[in-house]
This record gives structure tokens, sequence and C-alpha cells, in this order.
């Protein structure tokens, strides 16, 4: 399955709702506002950096440039662009928008 | 493969609706198919043909309009959450066309993903 | 639900849809109109399962009074549902704990899931819409 999170960590809470309940294996799509928690030295990175035993996670690039973050990704964390995002939604059987 | 799109929210206020199109021209681009984009809540005014954005700024409206005329994506615009916004069909953009929730529970029945995008 | 005779597509599939509920009722639009979604849904013989998670097990409360906020009261439509053969009802146990509630606060009868039962249910679905 895929998670898909839009919204900054610091702002609500549906990146660590999406980490509670994403089995083992799946992936996680960090877009839009979300991205920022992939970063180097926010204080969501730690979950992120834990998640990502056990999930696939991912961040979409042109969030993270128009931000000013693409210098700053987490280790572990792929950078996919538009068509990345379109692959990994055809690759999985589902998807979960995490509103 | 077959994408259905919901955008849930209005445009400019909320990324929403740029992602969700460039997530469509995409998966065109790439060779699947968008036929549908269902637009609920505050995306219904997407749909209106009486906005006019700066012209340095995206019109969030036409592009969509654009992507239905040059790749054949039906725009439906729920009916319920139109009608409580104000939305009807001569403020319509071209390609949109309002319609019931029913069009909506067809994408996911009917095509292979739904992805949602919203607030 | 004047438009609910036509909802039949013609291709006789059958998917699970899960409606995933977790925003609280009246601050935003989410919870009413997700509702009217279901509804519709229900029309279409489809596999429905209605979660409630995060602040949207506060859609569920028994003795919401809306008068003094001049809205809709949509909560006994929750009630109706069964009538809708919309009968796969869950919570999140850890929802639920964390906002002080338990079954009895609720207004329907609903299956209460741990994280590990809701992961799973949720992975097994077809179509997942969230409000």
């Amino acid at each position: 399955m895929l998670h898909i999170v839009n919204k900054s960590a610091a702002e609500r809470s549906s990146l660590e709702s999406c980490l509670r309940m994403a089995t083992k294996g799946s992936a996680v799509l960090l877009i839009e506002d979300a991205v920022y928690a992939a970063t180097n030295g926010n204080a969501a990175a730690a979950k992120i950096q834990a998640a990502a035993a056990d999930l696939k996670i991912y961040a979409l690039g042109p969030d993270l440039a128009a931000r000013g973050m693409a210098g700053r990704v987490l280790d572990g964390v792929n950078v996919v662009d538009y068509g990345g995002f379109v692959d990994l939604v055809a690759e999985h059987s589902n998807c979960q928008s995490w509103l | 493969m077959q994408f259905g799109i919901l955008v849930n929210e209005g445009p400019y206020t909320h990324q929403a609706s740029d992602t969700a199109y460039l997530f469509a021209r995409t998966a065109i681009e790439k060779g699947h198919k968008v036929p549908r984009v269902f637009f609920y809540h505050d995306g219904v005014n997407n749909s209106t043909r009486l906005a006019t954005p700066p012209q340095d700024d995206r019109n969030v409206s036409a592009r969509w309009s654009k992507l239905a005329a040059d790749h054949g994506v039906d725009l439906v615009v729920c009916v319920a959450a139109a009608q409580r916004r104000g939305i009807s069909d001569d403020i319509l953009a071209p390609g949109y066309r309002i319609s019931g929730l029913g069009q909506l529970v067809e994408m996911g029945i009917q095509y292979d993903r739904l992805v949602t995008f919203g607030d | 639900m004047s438009d609910m005779d036509e909802m039949d597509d013609g291709s006789g599939i059958i998917k699970k849809f899960m409606f995933l509920n977790r925003k609280a009722p009246h601050g935003t639009v989410y919870a009413l109109e997700g509702l009217e979604v279901v509804l519709i849904t229900a029309a279409f013989d489809q596999d429905v399962s209605l979660v409630f998670t995060d602040d949207g097990v506060f859609q569920l409360m028994k003795g919401i009074d809306t008068k003094g906020i001049e809205v809709k009261d949509f909560s006994k439509t929750y009630r109706a549902l069964e009538g809708y053969d919309i009968e796969k009802l869950y919570v999140d146990q850890a929802s639920m704990d964390a906002r002080g509630l338990t079954e009895d606060d609720l207004i329907v009868d609903v299956t209460v899931l741990s994280v590990d039962e809701m992961a799973n249910l949720m992975a097994e679905q077809d179509v997942v819409i969230s409000f």
C-alpha cells in the first residue's frame, strides 16, 4: 500500500497517524508541506528515520525544491519527481491520502 | 493504467489542485489514462470561468480545461457541493460538467486507482 | 436521494471501499460531505467499511445538540446506515483511549479494532477515501 502525507508534522498529526497504521513493507510518500519532516534537523526527522527501518520513505523533489529543502534530505529517504509519484501509485495495489 | 482523481480543495488557498493537476498531466505523459477528475468539497471552486488570476500566475481552472480538451479528461463537479457554494452551469469553465456523487463512486469501481488530493 | 436509482454502473464489479473519517464534525464540512458519499456508495452494492480514527471518533458522540450553532445535526444519520446495508462500522481503540471515550459514548454499535487490526483492514481495501 502507498500512503501519501501532505501536511507538516509540526501542524497536523497526519504523519503520526500514517506511520501508526502503515504495515511493514508499505510505502510512504511525503508531498507538499509534509516534505519538511524528511529533512535534516527537523523535529520529525527521528520519526522518519525510525520508520525507514520497516517502510519505504519517499519525498516529492519538486516540493522539496520549492521550499529550499532540496539539499537537506535525510539519508534513507528516496526523492522522486511527479513521474516517480505516478509510478508509486501504479506499483501499489491501493493508496491512502492522509488528509 | 486508469487513474481516477479526487480534488477536495479549491484553487490557490491549497496546493491540492496544483499537485493533482501535475500528477494527472504526468500520468498522461507517461501513457496512462485519466478518464475523469472529480471535484468535491471546496474543490468545486476550481470549475468557475470567472476567476482572473494575475498574468504572471498559473490559471488553475483554465489549465484543467486545457487538459480536458487535449486528452478527453471528464471534469466532474459534485452537484450537491456546487449548489452549497454557488457554482452553477452558467459559470463553468470549458470541459467541466456538474453531476452527482455517483460519478465519484464509479471512478472507484471502474478505474485501477483512485488518488485523493486535499487539505 | 433523488439520484440513487441511476446508481448501478452495470459492471457487476464489487470492490472493497473504506471510508476513513479522521476529522471532528462541524469545525469543517468533511464529516458531513463524507457521509453523503457513503450513502451514495451504498446504492452501488459495494463492500463498504466505515472507519473512524483520530478526531473522527467524535462524529459518533451521543448527545450532540447543534441548535446553538445553527447547523444541521447529521449524527442521527449514522443510526440510519443499517437501513442502507452499511453494517461494517469500525473505530480505532487508541483514538478512543486518547480522547477518554468508550463504546458507551457512541450513538451506534461499532467494532473496536486494535492498530494492527485496523492497519490490516486498510491494507486489504481496493479503494480508500479519507475525509
